[in-house]
């Protein structure tokens, strides 16, 4: 037999020998990010050496700042529900710009659906519906939002998948359809006092328990299923999947559906937490989900990524804006920052392609 | 006598608007054979295989699989039919390691009710592809890699492997050296032998006048959409010159004179 060139490995597959995974980067750029803030704290004048994630103060019954960690991850939870839709909506090539117009769309529908009859003994004064939709069984404004979802979800899959228009586009128009949706459903009205067991959905730390196990789900369901793969594979070259014989389009309706819902779900939890559901809900929901999805190493172009690493990514973002914050950093400068954090992250992912690239 | 071939095409005619990419093709390939596609660019050679493949539609003509008429709707279609086709554009998906490619479409799978959700079986298909690339003497470092990370040579013989894996009732190759080194068609070559030994029928798209009188048995040559020769090279009378006029139009042989 002809010798050949690929070297005298011979068939293996050595765990030893596969890559430094990306997600362990992000991890480390966590660390370093709570490092730099806790040096800040030591070195700015006005700080008066408070530590930003460790107990020094009062009692040192812990190791760490517990009330701060439970506001960074409960500010990062019902966004990173929809950065996992949106990870997915990546990984497959596209993009998903209508996500927070659907949160607040969805909020609105479900609220009116989850509202109850008599506050402090007195008739409901924002009912939008008659007297057969108060006190509904918690089920049917879960359902109602997730179908609301699945139904918008539909629209985006089948606009890109059989009419060829771009995501960007498609989700656009969507966007502003769902903000009008959102505005149109009551008039402007805000929509609130649901039931009992409908607030219990979003209260306390709920929203981060949903979002840990949608993302052990979704994590699961990427890595292990066939539509996992096939959404890979479509993200990484739509030609081969095609000719591999994967049905593509009925697979990019399938993953806009599932992004929607996600959306639709986190505004099930975010209306449940606030108790209200207004029309303006969810604004630049779509954008920092998109920035939790890039900073967690989902490449835009499409094929890479993965749950852990949006995770992740959502743990930074959370952790600079609450960095942010106890640096006493003006609101304003907080979104120029975000949007500089954005843009590096995509120049440091393309700068990476392009290093893979030199050494294949 | 019906089912000693393989396969069969009767006016084969596929037009891009006014454009006529291919004519009138009649085509035959015997149980066992392998056959030379040659032509110059632009003479049709990949548009014949896009329309027996299905991943285009053919604008008439009849195509016969094992004696069955077909009419593909789309890759997949030909591919369930077993018709396995290495693609000249390499229709690998780069993020994804050697398994993840062999078993692209048509993956090994657990709890099927699942549907989409349906469960990968990485185990059995690891298993497999070791299986195949044993058999067609394919070495690779390590089948966990990603395409990406791979030599020309190495995403050649992934594709390769691929069709190799499957058992097919037909194999279709269109340039599948075109972009390697000399070992590593060597080693392409290797496969087509075993796939020969094996007794698979094979068609070959190629520029390569050495290879494809090591490789063939007959050599079918397309000018401006037409076949203009169908030569039997097993026994030498027929040299490489005779086939370069075929191509560039000095000699037409008298049953193809329409396309001349």
């Amino acid at each position: 037999m002809a010798d050949t060139s690929h070297g005298t490995g011979g068939l293996s597959f050595d765990k030893s020998k596969r890559a430094w995974p990306n997600e362990a980067n992000i991890f480390i750029a966590l660390i370093c990010i709570i490092g730099m803030f806790e040096i800040l704290g030591q070195l700015l004048p006005y700080m008066n050496n408070q530590s930003f994630l460790f107990d020094t103060k009062d009692r040192f019954d812990s190791v760490f700042n517990e009330a701060r960690l439970k506001i960074i991850i409960l500010q990062v939870a019902i966004i990173g529900i929809i950065a996992l839709g949106v990870t997915q909506v990546i990984i497959s090539g596209g993009i998903d710009l209508s996500s927070g117009p659907l949160v607040g769309a969805a909020a609105m529908i479900v609220m009116s659906f989850a509202q109850t009859e008599l506050v402090n003994g007195n008739p409901n004064p924002k009912a939008v519906f008659g007297d057969w939709a108060f006190d509904l069984p918690v089920l049917i404004p879960v359902v109602v939002g997730l179908l609301f979802g699945a139904f918008i979800g539909a629209i985006n899959g089948s606009l890109i998948a059989f009419t060829g228009i771009p995501p960007f586009i498609a989700t656009l128009g969507m966007f502003l359809v769902c903000r009008g949706i959102a505005q149109w459903w009551t008039r402007g009205q805000p929509v609130s006092f649901p039931t009992e067991s409908f607030a219990w959905l979003g209260s306390g730390m709920m929203p981060v328990i949903w979002f840990l196990l949608l993302a052990v789900l979704f994590h699961f369901i990427l890595r292990f299923t066939v539509y996992g793969k096939h959404t890979y594979a479509i993200g990484s070259n739509e030609d081969a999947a095609r000719m591999s014989g994967i049905n593509v389009k009925r697979h990019k309706v399938l993953v806009y559906m599932i992004a929607s819902m996600l959306a639709a779900f986190a505004a099930i939890i975010l209306s449940s937490k606030n108790l209200t559901a207004q029309s303006g809900m969810g604004q630049f929901y779509e954008l920092f989900a998109i920035a939790m999805a890039v900073i967690g190493g989902v490449s835009l172009t499409g094929g890479r990524g993965s749950i852990i690493g949006t995770v992740l990514g959502a743990m930074v973002f959370g952790v600079i804006q609450s960095g942010f914050t106890y640096v006493k950093l003006d609101a304003f400068y907080q979104l120029m920052a975000m949007g500089a954090i954005i843009i590096g992250a995509v120049v440091l992912d393309q700068w990476r392609q392009k290093q893979a690239a030199a050494r294949a | 006598m019906e089912n000693d071939i393989v396969l069969k095409t009767e006016d084969l005619t596929k037009h891009y608007g006014g454009v006529q990419a291919l004519e009138g093709a009649n085509f035959e390939l015997k149980k066992g054979e392998h056959v030379a596609i040659m032509g110059d660019n632009g003479a049709g050679k990949s548009t014949f295989v896009r329309q027996i493949t299905g991943v285009e539609q053919r604008t008439r003509g009849t195509v016969w699989l094992y004696g069955e008429n077909v009419a593909f709707g789309g890759p997949l279609d030909a591919r369930e039919a077993g018709i396995e086709t290495v693609f000249q554009t390499l229709a690998l998906a780069d993020d994804l390691d050697v398994p993840d490619n062999l078993f692209l479409g048509r993956e090994k799978t657990r709890l099927d009710w699942l549907g989409p959700f349906r469960l990968l079986d990485y185990k059995a298909m690891r298993r497999a592809t070791i299986e195949g690339l044993e058999k067609t003497a394919v070495k690779i470092p390590n089948i966990r890699n990603t395409i990406r990370n791979m030599s020309g040579g190495q995403r050649q013989c992934v594709a390769i492997a691929r069709t190799a894996t499957f058992h097919s009732r037909l194999t279709i190759m269109d340039e599948p050296t075109a972009a390697l080194g000399v070992q590593e068609t060597a080693q392409v070559e290797n496969i087509i032998r075993t796939l020969k030994e094996q007794g698979e029928p094979l068609i070959l798209i190629s520029h390569n006048m050495r290879q494809v009188f090591d490789l063939v048995d007959r050599i079918v040559v397309f000018r401006r959409g037409r076949i203009c020769a169908n030569l039997d090279i097993k026994n030498g009378d027929i040299t490489g010159e005779d086939v370069v006029a075929y191509i560039t139009g000095a000699k037409t042989q008298p049953e193809y004179q329409e396309a001349a």
